[in-house]
């Protein structure tokens, strides 16, 4: 055969296979979003925001939900990010090689890939079953502990594909380390650890197995921190699995907000990215 | 030719003694001895492997940075054996500057690029610091291009702008040698012309030492030149000495293109 019309038979082969395979993909995302937006529109409405959950029968909304969905999130993020990115810092650039390194590592990236009801279940173990009662403190350690493996994998990596050149040239005009990396490397690096927080940050805001076990839920307006929280993805799961209609309708704007509020997140994120990205 | 040598009146800035320096078990340079004088410009040459990077990372303990990597003799900078190990790196760098091989601007604006290293050993007011950062690009043939845009990221700037930003970078620090490590061998042939200037220019104030794969450049640039071979120094002397009637067969060799 024609060795060029081979190739291009080859290249077009080739191209069709993985057109497939993200068509495949694409199908699939296109009708969870379809079908969320489809059934989370149709139930939105104002009082959403300005009603708690209802008993059933009666019009309600979602604002413990997702005050205390925000709450747990955000605390938990506050908790998590600065530990995991010095633990990040560290197995980059200074512990890469050393046996303490390794170790962290390897036990960052069990803890990466535990699934998020042990988590949940190790926190009811040692904090709820001890104190003796659920509350969104609880809650937000377990989410902090799904946000840590995340971010210290993505910081070192994001650190370990700053070049050598760079630390060396920051060395060598008299930069004691802590220096080099605060100006220069996690500044290199910026975008990428911002990325894995956001990720991570993402991740936590659909998890519902850990919140089972530590926050709970609550029917009604709380900000205590040390009672049970009511937050979206608990509240779904109860609403969803619930025979009456109006509770679904409210889990199907719970899970729209959910995706809205992470679609949003990422979006902003990428455009003030763009716009530092073109200061530069 | 040692008596030419003696007429001039020549200060060593840096003198090597017995060096030795080791990559794990390997050996990477063998008993170097040679001087480096103060405000000349000393060439390193010799085929890729020789060690004269190496030498030249000696010289600011750059090696540091890597395990396993290690210098044994003596490298006197300033009277002061700097591979002793209670050497203050961070001092020694403040004295020894470097600019490498592929231009390393930081993700920061062209003034804060030249700030960087300055803030690290000196406390200057902003009207002090606007000055050294004026005279270091002017030092490094900059200024002129660049005076209206320091608020801008130094990443924006050409390939040998770049490079010239990380002269003017270790200039600023008012280094008494500087080590370039290849510092062309990324640029185009017209930011190498600027660069080679530059050098000239530099040595009314520094001592420099430059590591080129460039026989010309060493030529061109240079006053002394070290030729090195498979970790040894094999010859050293003035760079017309050396490059008209090398003592050395290796050297000879090596400039006359039959080897390396």
């Amino acid at each position: 055969m024609n060795i060029k019309l081979k190739r291009k038979i080859i290249n077009s082969t080739a191209l069709l296979l993985s057109m497939a395979a993200m068509a495949f993909g694409l199908f699939w995302l296109i009708w969870i979003l379809w079908m969320v937006f489809e059934q989370g529109v149709s139930s939105l409405s104002l009082t959403l925001f300005t009603e708690n959950t209802p008993p059933p029968g009666s019009a309600g909304g979602l604002k413990n939900a997702i005050a205390g969905s925000a709450i747990m999130v955000g605390l938990a993020m506050l908790m998590a990010t600065p530990v995991a990115i010095l633990a990040g810092i560290y197995l980059a650039e200074y512990g890469r090689n050393t046996w303490l390194g390794k170790i962290t590592r390897f036990v960052n990236d069990i803890l990466l890939s535990a699934p998020s009801i042990v988590i949940g279940l190790f926190v009811y173990a040692v904090l709820v079953a001890q104190v003796g009662k659920f509350s969104a403190f609880a809650g937000a350690i377990a989410l902090a502990l799904l946000v840590i493996p995340v971010v210290v994998r993505t910081t070192e990596d994001m650190l370990i594909l700053v070049p050598n050149t760079l630390r060396e040239a920051a060395f060598a005009l008299g930069a004691p380390h802590w220096k080099v990396i605060m100006m220069v490397t996690l500044r290199s690096a910026k975008t990428g650890v911002v990325t894995g927080i956001l990720l991570a940050l993402a991740r936590i805001s659909g998890e519902t197995a850990p919140l089972l076990f530590t926050a709970l839920s609550n029917q009604f307006w709380s900000l205590d921190l040390s009672e049970p929280m009511a937050n979206l993805p608990v509240t779904i799961f109860k609403f969803a699995m619930s025979p009456f209609a109006d509770w679904q309708g409210l889990a199907w704007a719970g899970v729209f907000i959910i995706t809205m509020a992470v679609l949003l997140l990422n979006i902003i994120a990428r455009v003030v990215f763009r716009q530092s990205a073109t200061q530069h | 030719m040692p008596s030419e040598k003696h007429s001039e009146n020549l200060i060593p800035q840096i003198s090597i003694r017995n060096l030795n320096f080791y990559y794990g078990r390997a050996i990477a340079l063998k008993n170097i001895n040679l001087d480096i004088y103060k405000g000349k410009v000393t060439a390193f040459i010799g085929p890729s492997g020789c060690g004269k990077s190496t030498l030249l990372r000696t010289i600011n303990r750059m090696y540091d940075l890597y395990p396993g990597q290690r210098a044994e003799g003596e490298l006197i900078v300033d009277g002061k054996n700097i591979l002793d190990k209670d050497v203050d790196t961070i001092e020694l760098r403040a004295k020894v500057g470097m600019v490498f091989q592929k231009p390393t601007p930081f993700p920061m604006s062209i003034y804060e690029n030249i700030a960087f290293g300055v803030r690290m050993h000196e406390k200057l007011t902003r009207n002090q610091m606007d000055d050294r950062i004026e005279w270091a690009l002017t030092k490094a043939a900059l200024w002129g291009e660049v005076k209206d845009k320091l608020k801008q990221s130094g990443t924006g700037l050409s390939g040998g702008q770049q490079q010239r930003l990380c002269i003017a970078r270790g200039v600023a620090v008012k280094p008494q040698v500087l080590l370039l490590d290849e510092p062309t061998s990324a640029l185009d042939p017209i930011s190498t012309m600027h660069i080679e200037q530059l050098i000239h220019e530099l040595t009314k104030e520094f001592t420099i030492a430059i590591v080129t794969h460039n026989m010309q450049q060493a030529a061109r640039v240079s006053d002394y030149t070290a030729y090195m071979y498979l970790g040894e120094l094999v010859e050293f002397g003035k760079t017309d000495d050396v490059f008209v009637k090398p003592q050395d067969q290796r050297t000879e060799d090596y400039i006359t293109g039959r080897m390396g």
